[in-house]
Parts: C-alpha cells; structure tokens; sequence
C-alpha cells in the first residue's frame, strides 16, 4: 500500500505540486522589504559607523594625542601629530583617519581611555571620491558635534555591558 | 505576377549565392551558416511553388536538425588553415580527376534523361486541386497509400542506421558508478538511518 | 496608376499596418513582462520588486530600456564581428515572425497559412541559432559551453514537442491554428491529453531555457552563458528575444490546449467577452506558470536534463501519440 501511495505521489508530481504551493502562499504573505532610504532598521548601541571626534560639554576636545588608537588599529588607518598647546595641555595637530583603508573593527573606540574617537550610528556617508574619505581632524571634530546627542545616548545605554 | 517573379529571383539568387559561399567561404562555420541559408531560400522556393508542407519540413529537418549538428561538429573543430592549404597542389590532380568523372557521369545521366512510362502516367494523373485539398493532405494520402512500402522501407533504413550508431559508441565499462535515480527515490529514512542515545564516554 | 495603387500599394499598407498592431502589443508585453516577473518572483520571495521608479514601479522597464539603449556596444577584439551582431538579430527577429500565424480570434491573423502549427515548428527550431552563433562569435569559453548545451537541450526538447503536436494534430484533423482551436469547442485539448499538457509546459521551459532549466545562461556557473560578452542594445536584442519567445511558447500552449479565443464556457456572461481577451488572459496564465515555476524550483543537473528529455519525455509523447492514433481510429473519431 505504502508503494502504491509512494508511486501515486510520484506520477501525479506531488512533491512538485507542494512546492509550488508553498510559493503560491508566501506570494501572499507580508513582504519582509525595507523601502529603505525612507523606512530603516533598528541599529544596536554597538553599531560601528562612521567615525567622530568628541568634546567635553565645555567645548574642549576631549582627545589627549595618547595614539593608543593609532598603535592599535589593525589597518593603520589613523594618523597622529602632536604637541603642546601654548596653555601647556597636550593635543593633537593632526588627527587622519583614511576610510578607504578602516575595517570598522572598532579597536580605536576601545583604545582610547577619554572616549574621544568613537565610531557613530552614521553608515550613510558615501562619497562620488576617494579624497573626501580622508577625514582630517577638522572633520571628525565636525561629526562629532553633529552626533553627539546620539552617540552620547548610545554609550550611555552600552554603558552597563563594558 | 511581378511580385511573384521578383520574389523567385531574389530566393533564387540568394540561394546560388549561398551555395557558392558553401564551399568558397575560408571559415568553415561560415560554410554550414551559408548552407543554412541555402536551404532557408530553397524552402522559399518551395513555399512559392504551392508546396508548403514540403517547405516547412525542409525548414524543419534540415536547418532545425541535420544543420545543427553539422554545425556543433564543424564548431567543435580546431581547424588550422595553413595546414589545410598545404596539401592542396598534392591533392590537385586526385581530386580534379575525381571532379571531372562525377561532371561527366552527371552529364551521362542528364543527356540520357528518359522518364519511366509509369511515371509518366502518375504525372497525368489528375491532381486534386490546391484549393480543396491542401497539399499536407494530399502528401498524407499519396505517402501512406501508394508508396506505404517504400515509406515505411525508408523508415526502417534509418532505424537501422541510429541502432547502428548506438550499437557503435555504446561500450560498458567495469567498475563504473552510475547514478540509480529509482534507488535514491526508494530510499526510505527508516531504513538507512539509525538513531542511538549515544551515553557520555562510550561512544557508538 | 490607379490600378498599381489598389493592387498594391494598398494592400501592402494594411499589412504594414496589421504588423505594426502586433509587435507594438507584443513589445509593450515583452517589456512589462520583465516588470512583472520581478515583481512575481519578488512577492514569492517575500520581496516587493521594482517600486521605485514611477507609480508602483511602472516605469521600470522604460528606464532598462533607456539605459541599455544609451550604452556602448562592445564588441570583443578576439569575436567575429559580423557573426556576433547578426546572432542577437537573428534572435530577435525569430521570435516576431512567429507571430504571423498566430490567431488572436475568429480570422484574426495576419498569415492564415495551411501549415501554421508546421510554421511555428520550424521557427522555433531556428531559435538555437542565435544562441549557438552567439556563443561561437563570442570567442569566449564560457558562451560557447553555454552555446553547446543549449544546442543539445533544444534539439532534444524539440522531439518531444514535435510528438505533442502531432498528437493535437491528429485530435484536430487540421494543421491550421484556427482549426485547431476551433476543434476545441467540445472540449479544450488539456482536458483528454493532460499527461501531453503538463510535458509540453515542462518542455517549453527547456525550449525558451527558462529556469529550472536555464543551464545554457547558468548565472552562477557561466556567469550569464551565451550572452557574457554582449551589451548594451545587442543583449537587449538577446533579452527581448527571450521574453518574446516565451510569450510566443505561451500562446502556442494557448493555441494547442487551452482552446485559443474560445470561453472556457459557452454561456452568456462568458460569450460577451471578446476572443482577444480571453486569448491573452490565457496567455497570462501561462506566463505567471514561467515566472512562478522559476522562483519555485532550482536548476536541473545537465545530465538529468538529457535524461527527462531523452529517457521520459519522448518514450511518454511517443506512446501517447500512438494511444491517441488508436482511440481515434477505433472510436470513429478520426477525420475522413
């Protein structure tokens, strides 16, 4: 009986007959798609993005040119010059990150003991030229300023786990 | 009538061409395309002359068939042309000799032309006019009734020749694994898999 | 002059002018076609398709076209050149001039010629041409391995179809596509000849190398097969071809099994309908057959691809042609 059955299915195509069954019924499922400049997905406090250079709430860069960063980052995507302010405290000249070369493993914001790098929420930036993904200082301390009320918030809600 | 006329010339001429091409073309995939536009125009022909059956299976067998796998094999072929010319003052007079014996059987056949009185008689016979029955039918009836032996003859000289073929390149190797598609499908879970509660330390 | 002018200018502009009211339907589909195979096949997937470009994505294949229109041809130093722009042409061309025999309703067909179903028969055993030209001139392994396969695949699927045919043939007593649907006002051909029905379809899909059957294109194997080198309007040629040929297969389908014009019921609120249309809703289905076999089922190993063709297929149409032969004969069925 079982061999009728089993041979019955096969002539008449019934695995082939489920399966196309199966595609009939998700043709009217809910789509799964994102309509995606305008609708985005949730992003983890521990997204890695687009890096920023943050300040104190005074207004003063919180980066002290201790190139933790840069010795660690596994690309030797950051470049680093420093010397002393005329008020005596230390601080970078210069502060490059190439993008081009950055894997986003996250190294530099882990690096460093001020919590003055950190890669942001930001993943839109692309650019028409390699040139504008050389960030100089001037334009990470620009993010920075830009993201600050989020990345703030996402430190603080990572906060617990680090 | 014009239309007509101009419409066979252009088949015609096209189809002369084409066969020329045949055998002048230095590309031998050049050589199977012109010939498969040599028989495209003769079934063209054929459509002018009322015979559209025949046209259609011309298209069909030829071009869609024997052409393709002409054209698969001369594809296949890595012809070195150099090497090809070089034979060819060699060859010159076997094949010249060769030539002018077919030209002068052919020429033989030509002059001594006479029809069978038999199929004199099959021509006078009337046809059944085109516009009744299309000639498909009439082909149908002539094929399977008056020439029902010869056809099926031919039939079976081809039978012949494909068993022939498959004869000639079927070979049975020792030690070969084939894929028995009705045994995988026979396979049931039951009865080619076992599940053990495996205990800590002890393996299988 | 007046006599020149009726005989034959006259009557050459109507046909010009009945051809022009077949392809520009027929590219209009062809085009939308692709729309709504991205849109099928992304709805089973749980994707929405194109949606960006006009009201629901409607402009989607203007903007395809538009774009494959403005790029460069390139044409492979090491290709054929003559060959290799002749082969997307040829492609092209095969899968309109089939139209011409078509039957869209009662006498609506521009050739209405004895031997139509022969006619299509034939054009489309051309239609390895232009894939194996192509993968030839190309001068490029990948499209002529792609070029082989497809040669070997669409000669061995066209035995079966030539079988199926004749075995609606000999249902039909005719070779003329009006009478064959005008044969299946009784009873539309898919009902008697089902087991023929389901191998057409499935050998359709093998003769227009539509998935699960598109080994000679392969995307993950030879990258796209027979037209890797083409672009721009020549793979353009190679894909309107394609879709045109499914139509064409589909309407063939039509033709042959689901009774052409005719209502599936000969009944009032059906009869009001106009042939045309239930022609194309017919059509339709078929088509959302393709798109839905395709984002169902993945592709066939080559080898067991010979094998249903070869080994089940054709030994199947061949005994149904002789059954079909036999039932006619001894039923009184069969035509004189």
């Amino acid at each position: 009986m079982a061999f009728l059955d089993r041979t019955a299915r096969t002539v008449f195509l019934g695995e082939l007959i489920a399966g196309m069954a199966l595609t009939f019924r998700y043709m009217f499922r809910r789509k799964v798609t994102l309509n995606y400049p305008y609708e985005k997905g949730p992003l983890s406090p521990r997204f890695r993005g687009e890096h920023a250079l943050r300040r104190y709430p005074n207004g003063e860069e919180r980066c002290i040119a201790c190139k933790l960063c840069e010795a660690i980052c596994p690309a030797q995507a950051i470049t680093i010059e420093a010397e002393p302010r005329p008020d005596g405290s230390r601080r970078t000249t210069r502060y490059d990150i190439d993008m081009t070369k950055c894997i986003y493993c996250g190294f530099c914001e882990e690096a460093c003991p001020v919590d003055a790098i950190v890669e942001g929420p930001n993943f839109e930036y692309s650019t028409e030229t390699r040139e504008e993904l050389y960030y100089n200082k001037e334009k990470l301390l620009a993010n920075g300023d830009r993201w600050e009320a989020e990345i703030a918030a996402r430190l603080e809600a990572d906060a617990p786990f680090r | 009538m014009i239309v007509q006329a101009l419409t066979f010339y252009l088949f015609s001429a096209v189809t002369v061409v084409a066969a020329v091409m045949v055998i002048a073309a230095r590309n031998p995939v050049h050589s199977v395309l012109f010939l498969i536009l040599a028989f495209f125009n003769s079934a063209g022909l054929f459509v002018l002359m009322g015979a559209e059956f025949l046209a259609m299976v011309l298209v069909v067998v030829y071009v869609g068939a024997v052409a393709v796998l002409f054209l698969f094999v001369v594809m296949m072929l890595d012809i070195d042309f150099l090497e090809l010319r070089q034979g060819f003052l060699h060859y010159l007079p076997v094949g010249g000799l060769i030539g002018l014996i077919l030209l002068a059987e052919l020429l033989a056949v030509a002059g001594g032309w006479t029809f069978a009185p038999e199929a004199a008689q099959s021509v006078a016979a009337p046809l059944p006019p085109l516009a009744e029955v299309p000639n498909t039918d009439a082909l149908g009836r002539l094929l399977y009734t008056r020439y029902v032996y010869l056809f099926q003859a031919a039939g079976l000289v081809l039978l012949v020749a494909m068993v022939g073929a498959i004869v000639l390149t079927l070979r049975q190797r020792e030690g070969v694994k084939r894929q028995r598609i009705a045994d995988q499908l026979r396979r049931r879970p039951g009865e080619v898999v076992e599940v053990r509660q495996v205990q800590p330390g002890q393996g299988v | 002059m007046v006599e020149f002018w009726w005989t034959y200018v006259w009557p050459t502009a109507i046909i010009v002018l009945e051809v022009v009211a077949i392809l520009v339907p027929l590219l209009t589909a062809v085009a939308y076609l692709t729309y709504v195979e991205r849109k099928v096949m992304g709805a089973m997937q749980l994707r929405k398709g194109p949606n960006v470009v006009g009201p629901f994505g409607l402009l989607q294949p203007i903007a395809d076209g538009m774009k494959l229109f403005f790029k460069e041809t390139v044409i492979p130093s090491g290709a054929n050149p003559v060959v290799f722009v002749i082969a997307p042409m040829l492609t092209f061309i095969l899968a309109l001039i089939a139209w011409a025999v078509i039957p869209f309703g009662e006498g609506m067909v521009l050739a209405d010629i004895n031997v139509g179903i022969l006619y299509l028969f034939a054009i489309s055993s051309l239609g390895v041409y232009g894939i194996v030209m192509a993968g030839w001139a190309s001068n490029s392994r990948y499209a002529f391995l792609a070029a082989v396969r497809s040669g070997a695949q669409m000669v061995s699927y066209e035995i079966s179809i030539g079988f199926i045919i004749i075995t609606v043939l000999l249902s039909a007593g005719s070779l003329n596509l009006s009478d064959i649907v005008l044969a299946q006002k009784t009873v539309w051909f898919f009902i008697p000849h089902l087991p023929m029905f389901v191998i057409f379809l499935v050998s359709i899909l093998a003769e227009t190398n539509r998935s699960p059957f598109d080994l000679p294109e392969g995307e993950s194997e030879l990258v796209a097969g027979f037209f890797v080198e083409y672009s721009a309007m020549t793979f353009a040629m190679f894909f309107l071809g394609e879709y045109a040929n499914m139509i064409l297969m589909s309407a063939l389908a039509t033709v042959l099994f689901l009774g052409g014009w005719l209502p599936p019921v000969d009944m009032v609120p059906f009869t009001w309908v106009p042939g045309p249309i239930w022609f194309c809703l017919k059509i339709a289905l078929v088509l959302f057959f393709f798109l839905w076999v395709r984002a169902t089922f993945p592709r066939f190993r080559y080898d067991q691809l010979m094998r249903l063709g070869w080994k089940v297929f054709l030994p199947l149409s061949l005994v149904w042609v002789v059954l079909t032969a036999t039932v006619l004969q001894y039923a009184g069925w069969a035509q004189s």
